[in-house]
């Protein structure tokens, strides 16, 4: 998996955010779009894209998007 | 004194979902009121647990996956003469709208719609239910009175549910068989722990619940002992709220 693909599904996540504000070390929980219900969309994705369970806790315990590459690449 | 109207004794109540959460919780307390009890989940380690747990004699365990038509027909074989079915079986799913293709909306309707509306028309029609039976769908009150965010496949599974309760309740009067549902708020259970939602969050959600707390099976279980005890013998269709309050 790429850390450029998982950045492109991450971003199509929000609505309001522009592309350019999330890199991999964005601290994504700051961003002013992110929601609960949009930290369920990140588990989701992962599910569907990478086939990868998350749990809330895992949301929890990331702090920036590459965080987020490392625990789904480390789980497939 | 001995007077107690929410007496089950005599009765014989089938449980399914027995092996853990509400299921459980609601066969040990029938168990307790004087009730025969019937239970059957997939886990037979978690099921036998229950069993054990039953107070007095009588009893009955089947495993059975109530998924499958095979599962359906061994239940439906072994039992007879039900004057209680408490359908508790059911599961989870937290998803946001975009994701939910319709395999995830498969996965949640087959165990909480289809089986246990298939087990409940397979016991009618072939009359395993005694005349003053009552049967009592474990729904929610999510999709019902609630909806929260990313919970639109499990609320949709449950208004199917309260739907179908209600034509239950109407068809099935003529044969005395009443059909009620309970619709818990969020009960301290398996079914909501290590999933999607962090216990950070759980604890945040309890905070906005005006008794300040998640309901305990307990809770749920004695609305179910209620609906399935004489006390209750003119109340059909009704779906019996109990949340702490949430969704007033």
């Amino acid at each position: 998996m790429e850390l450029k693909e998982f950045i492109e599904n991450f971003v199509a996540l929000f609505d309001e955010t522009d592309a350019s504000e999330i890199q991999a070390n964005t601290a994504f929980k700051e961003l002013d779009e992110w929601s609960s219900l949009i930290a369920l969309g990140v588990i989701a994705m992962a599910d569907e894209e990478y086939d990868v369970t998350l749990k809330g806790d895992d949301i929890r315990n990331s702090n920036t998007v590459e965080d987020l590459f490392n625990l789904i690449k480390s789980k497939k | 004194m001995n007077y107690n109207p929410f007496s089950l004794a005599g009765k014989m109540v089938f449980v399914t979902g027995a092996s853990s959460g509400i299921g459980r919780q609601t066969a040990i307390e029938c168990s307790k009121l004087g009730a025969k009890v019937i239970i059957t989940a997939r886990n037979e380690e978690r099921l036998q647990e229950t069993y054990n747990n039953l107070q007095g004699d009588g009893h009955s365990m089947v495993l059975a996956d109530l998924t499958t038509s095979e599962g359906l027909d061994n239940i439906v074989s072994v039992v007879s003469e039900l004057d209680g079915i408490v359908l508790c079986a059911g599961r989870a799913m937290t998803s946001p709208f975009q994701f939910n293709t319709r395999e995830k909306y498969d996965d949640v309707f087959n165990v909480n719609f289809f089986s246990p509306v298939e087990l409940l028309r397979l016991l009618v029609k072939k009359k395993k239910i005694a005349k003053g039976g009552s049967v009592v769908f474990v729904s929610s009150v999510g999709g019902v009175l609630g909806f929260t965010l990313g919970n639109s496949i499990y609320g949709a599974s449950k208004a199917a549910i309260n739907s179908t309760m209600k034509f239950c309740a109407r068809e099935l009067a003529p044969k005395k068989i009443r059909v009620n549902s309970v619709n818990p708020g969020m009960v301290n259970t398996p079914l909501i722990k290590g999933g999607t939602i962090s216990a950070e969050q759980h604890q945040a959600d309890m905070e906005r619940y005006p008794l300040k707390r998640y309901g305990e099976p307990e809770d749920i279980a004695h609305g179910i002992v209620y609906l399935l005890s004489d006390a209750s013998s003119w109340v059909t269709g009704h779906s019996l709220v109990i949340d702490g309050g949430i969704t007033i």
